[in-house]
């Protein structure tokens, strides 16, 4: 059971119904007791780096999100907005990140192309993964973002995409797995993708 | 990477899809939540669904089955029909669309786009811009689903849309609508020269040469109804999809 934590940023049944998709099952919900029995998490998120912390403290989520994912090691993937929030800060607010990744998120600058990044784009494997099991060929996935992950540690990149420059487009360290793209807009990379974390996380 | 994009137009409504000629006699041909799902299994990467009586009518928007689309579907969404504020395009994007499309609004109220584009930025505000050939041949711009001309020459009209800073613009064709003879690849070139946003064709594709062509007079993305709901010569409906490898052959890309 994978449990889609709702603070209120975004529309969460399109990665329900591809979890359902892929024979997996999950439950969406803003409850604090709900996620202290959590199994396996997802952190969505559509908005501002805010706007995001904010709600994630308004409905007392950070310090059992915390020991979920620090303590008790339950897997966890952040999407989009989720992923940044996993990082130290953003350029993007002045609110202090969940800080679970050695990273932080910054504005793309271009005067070339144009930004936010959004459509379809290629993502390149820097390490193995099981999150990509049987993606084999060319990997493209969906992508709305203005802000991007830049990684301290280059151990703990898992994928790069170029826009402007070279980005983290996702990143993977023991059980914590951010993603920049939107796998459930990505459909048969998507339901790749979350059949491999329903079934082997 | 397929840079050229391929773009499945469903047209809805009362919660039925439907398929007509030339924005007239439009034919139900399925359930919308049935054909997102048989579109997730094609694997295509852009879907556009158009409420064609939310602007003839006046009728509000339905954003709760938009909702359960969205919900269905695997791939970015936009969605057209009746958005009139920017209250309807915040719920829009609040349930889970991509991008929204204007019409009307676009024409009517230009103040309107200017805020949409100001809260939501240049990439999520598209503008289709349905255009008649007269006899005369000489084009103009429709509202209200082609049911109302208005002054405005498709030329100057897109320019101004670039110029106020919409993302892209769709060139819908109401003559060659379900005709599936192909694009009027005029007015596509004509537009396409004039523009650096992207310019994605509409109205007439019946074949994947259609595609081609269009490319070739300058578009971004081709889009098509009838060709991915009919099939054959008697338009039986079935859903379908050319294959990404076929496409990337047909573009010579890759």
């Amino acid at each position: 059971m994978i449990t889609i934590i709702d603070y209120g940023m975004g529309n969460l049944g399109s990665i329900a119904n591809m979890v359902k998709k892929v024979g997996g099952q999950s439950f969406i919900t803003s409850d604090l007791n709900e996620i202290k029995k959590a199994t396996k998490l997802i952190l969505p998120g559509v908005g501002s780096f805010d706007n995001g912390m904010s709600k994630l403290r308004e409905l007392d989520l950070i310090d059992i999100l915390n020991k979920k994912v620090l303590e008790d090691k339950v897997p966890i993937m952040g999407i989009c907005l989720g992923m940044q929030l996993m990082t130290n800060f953003s350029e993007e607010g002045k609110l202090v990140g969940l800080g679970w990744i050695d990273a932080q998120s910054k504005k793309f600058v271009s005067d070339k192309l144009k930004i936010p990044h959004m459509g379809w784009n290629i993502i390149y494997q820097k390490k193995v993964s099981k999150l990509f099991d049987e993606l084999t060929s060319e990997k493209r996935f969906y992508f709305v973002h203005s802000y991007c992950v830049s990684c301290n540690k280059e151990e703990d990149i898992l994928t790069k995409t170029s826009y402007v420059h070279d980005f983290v487009s996702s990143f993977e360290r023991e059980n914590i797995i951010g993603v920049q793209f939107h796998p459930e807009k990505s459909h048969k990379f998507g339901m790749a993708l979350f059949k491999n974390f329903v079934e082997k996380y | 990477m397929l840079k050229t994009r391929v773009i499945p137009v469903l047209l809805m409504k009362n919660r039925g899809l439907y398929k007509g000629v030339k924005f007239k006699n439009h034919k139900y041909v399925g359930d919308p939540i049935n054909t997102v799902k048989i579109f997730n299994d094609k694997e295509v990467d852009e879907l556009v669904l158009l409420d064609i009586e939310a602007s003839k009518y006046n009728k509000v928007i339905d954003f709760e089955f938009i909702e359960e689309i969205a919900t269905e579907a695997f791939m970015p969404l936009a969605y057209g029909g009746g958005i009139r504020s920017l209250e309807d395009a915040r719920r829009l994007f609040g349930i889970g669309i991509e991008k929204i499309i204007l019409n009307t609004s676009a024409i009517e109220n230009m103040d309107l786009l200017e805020v949409l584009i100001r809260n939501f930025g240049s990439q999520s505000i598209v503008v289709s811009l349905d255009i008649k050939k007269s006899i005369f041949k000489k084009y103009r711009v429709y509202a209200k689903s082609a049911s109302l001309k208005t002054r405005y020459n498709p030329i100057e009209f897109a320019q101004k849309m670039q110029d106020i800073g919409v993302g892209e613009i769709i060139i819908n064709s109401i003559n060659n609508d379900g005709m599936m003879n192909g694009y009027d690849l005029k007015i596509i070139k004509e537009i396409s020269d004039t523009l650096d946003i992207p310019v994605i064709a509409c109205g007439g594709a019946g074949k994947l040469e259609h595609f081609v062509d269009a490319i070739k007079n300058g578009v971004h993305a081709c889009a098509a109804g009838s060709m991915f709901v009919y099939n054959g010569v008697h338009k039986a409906v079935l859903i379908s999809y050319p294959k990404y490898e076929r496409l990337c052959q047909l573009f010579k890309e890759k």
